[in-house]
């Protein structure tokens, strides 16, 4: 008895490594494994051409990141882009998916309108936004018709991080409104019924029943706006053709490991340092935010 | 259920009307540039209508850039292998971490689960060196291999499976299934939702990929469509007639997969959005 229970149990730890198998291996060799190398790396001077050698340097090439003016600029604008576009792109979901709640007709036509950008690839809605953005394009014949100022939106490097700031916002704000939609769909309806029969609109109803209920969400969709923006990459990249110009203007720390990864030679170690700085930026970020949200609800 | 809208009836409309323009117009226009003819792009019109209508732009990607279809089968080829091996694989990791009792499963979930968390710029340089190492760069292995598992879907599969009842797989071994033949033919198949789900997001995922294939990728004729469509940018620097045709193109299959399965695209983000 005891025997046939020890072999049923083997069979299962068996069948339970088949079928993690493929897991196992690909986590093994192209997660865990390169987790580890990194941080291998990041404590040597890395020379890959000619003779191969790794040289310890312990903490050299994260301190090196302080005297490195282009990290320095990519830490900067990185911070800019996520400063604006987290807000402005949460603010916008919300508006959007309260507004699309309201049950008014068409609201389906309306989803399907606002999503498309969600389905579309980062380099397609990027070169349709160079071509929007020409200095002769679309954009600046709008702005001119209704006596705007127009701008050379790739070209000038106090107005090119902002154009993808705006291209950014405009395409992520309706992924994050699918997720408050569906979290608007659990507000009790009586807490709305309450407040209707204490006289309150629309506009209070929204400020003090939806904006609170939905805290957690908010919370989340910040978390994840967080994450993606520190990453800006795709866009900087075609739009600057990888260059992060004009003038370093639109360098992102993502772009800027991408270039010493692959344009330099001999930065691997320092790119390694680079990568886990960033990690570890995102990871403060993240818990920032948590304990600020943590805070507010005590209220 | 009525909600009282009242007086801001008017005003939501112009919130829901305002947005939907802005989200249309850079598609109407980039679907108008793509059908122009290059005299009219050059001259800076601003016509929503094509003057001429062409479809020179469309024959001329196709037929005299013989490198398009060949990423546009790049593109496919990697997108639905990839995919397809996912929802093998996932489901496998899937359902063992939800049904199968074995020694170190623990420690694999909380492996997968901390996964979730680190930014994929910590593991591009390594990758990089590991697939020169093993020669994989600029082949299709490069790119499938690494990208056929997906620790967001596994998770997703553990907690569809969590919730599959038991009963039928307990019918299927009375029967005589092992294990494994019971995974493929009575629990698979029944997973056909989740699996739905999945497949969408980790085909867009992979379909519309920039980063991986621009590191893995250096000849031209392996480069995916994102990859290609950058080239052409700085090939045709002005003849962006073309390039919006080659982006339609690009954007097509996404569009008709949503058209057709766009329910499971909420059940997808509201998934990833709610745990």
């Amino acid at each position: 008895m005891r025997q046939s229970y020890n072999k049923k149990k083997l069979k299962e730890t068996g069948q339970g490594y088949f079928f993690m198998s493929p897991t196992i291996f690909v986590l093994g060799l192209f997660v865990i494994g390169p987790i580890l190398y990194a941080i291998f790396l990041s404590f040597h001077k890395v020379q890959l051409l000619g003779n191969v050698s790794f040289d310890f340097v312990g903490m050299d090439n994260f301190l090196r990141i302080a005297d490195d003016q282009r990290a320095q600029i990519a830490l900067w604008n990185t911070l800019k882009y996520v400063v604006i576009v987290v807000p402005a792109q949460t603010m916008l979901a919300l508006i959007l998916a309260a507004s699309l709640n309201a049950g008014l007709k068409g609201q389906k036509f309306f989803r399907i309108v606002y999503f498309l950008p969600t389905l579309t690839s980062s380099a397609v809605l990027t070169l349709i936004f160079m071509w929007m953005y020409n200095q002769n394009g679309l954009v600046n014949h709008i702005l001119a018709t209704i006596g705007l100022p127009t701008y050379n939106w790739i070209g000038d490097p106090a107005v090119a991080l902002n154009a993808i700031m705006i291209m950014n916002i405009w395409s992520t704000a309706p992924f994050f409104m699918v997720i408050y939609l569906a979290a608007l769909q659990d507000i009790p309806e009586s807490l709305y019924e309450a407040a209707e029969l204490d006289g309150a609109n629309a506009i209070q109803k929204f400020f003090f029943i939806t904006v609170p209920n939905l805290r957690p969400v908010t919370s989340f969709v910040v978390i994840m706006g967080l994450i993606g923006t520190f990453q800006l990459f795709d866009q900087s990249y075609i739009f600057s053709g990888g260059s992060g110009g004009p003038n370093n203007s639109t360098l992102t720390v993502v772009l800027l490991i991408y270039q010493y990864a692959f344009k330099n030679m001999g930065t691997m170690g320092y790119v390694a340092a680079l990568a886990f700085a960033l990690a570890i930026i995102i990871l403060i970020a993240t818990l920032i935010q948590r304990k600020f949200s943590k805070e507010e609800s005590l209220y | 259920m009525k909600k009282k809208i009242g007086l801001g009836k008017g005003f939501l409309y112009a919130i829901l009307v305002t947005y939907a323009i802005v989200t249309m117009v850079p598609f109407l226009w980039a679907i108008s540039s793509s059908f122009k003819t290059l005299e009219e792009i050059v001259s800076g019109s601003m016509n929503f209508i094509p003057k001429n209508f062409t479809l020179d732009n469309y024959i001329e990607i196709f037929v005299r850039q013989d490198l398009f279809p060949r990423w546009l089968f790049n593109s496919a080829f990697i997108a639905i292998t990839a995919t397809a091996l996912n929802l093998l694989f996932n489901s496998m990791a899937g359902y063992a971490l939800a049904r199968l009792t074995f020694p170190g499963k623990k420690s694999l979930f909380i492996l997968i689960l901390a996964i979730l968390m680190i930014p994929a710029q910590v593991t591009m340089i390594p990758n990089y060196l590991i697939l020169k190492e093993l020669g994989w760069l600029n082949s299709y292995q490069g790119m499938i291999v690494p990208s056929m598992i997906n620790a967001t879907f596994i998770f997703m599969m553990r907690q569809f499976f969590i919730n599959f009842p038991k009963e039928l797989e307990e019918a299927a071994e009375i029967d005589g299934l092992s294990r494994i033949g019971t995974f493929f033919k009575v629990v698979l198949p029944l997973a056909r939702p989740a699996l739905a789900a999945q497949a969408i997001f980790v085909f867009m995922g992979l379909w519309n990929d920039f980063m991986r294939p621009l590191i893995i990728m250096s000849s031209p004729e392996m480069f995916t469509l994102p990859l290609g469509l950058n080239s052409f940018k700085g090939q045709f620097i002005s003849y962006w007639n073309y390039i919006m045709a080659a982006s339609m193109v690009f954007t097509m299959p996404v569009l008709i997969i949503y058209a057709f399965f766009n329910r499971y695209f909420t059940k997808g983000i509201t998934f990833s959005g709610g745990k």
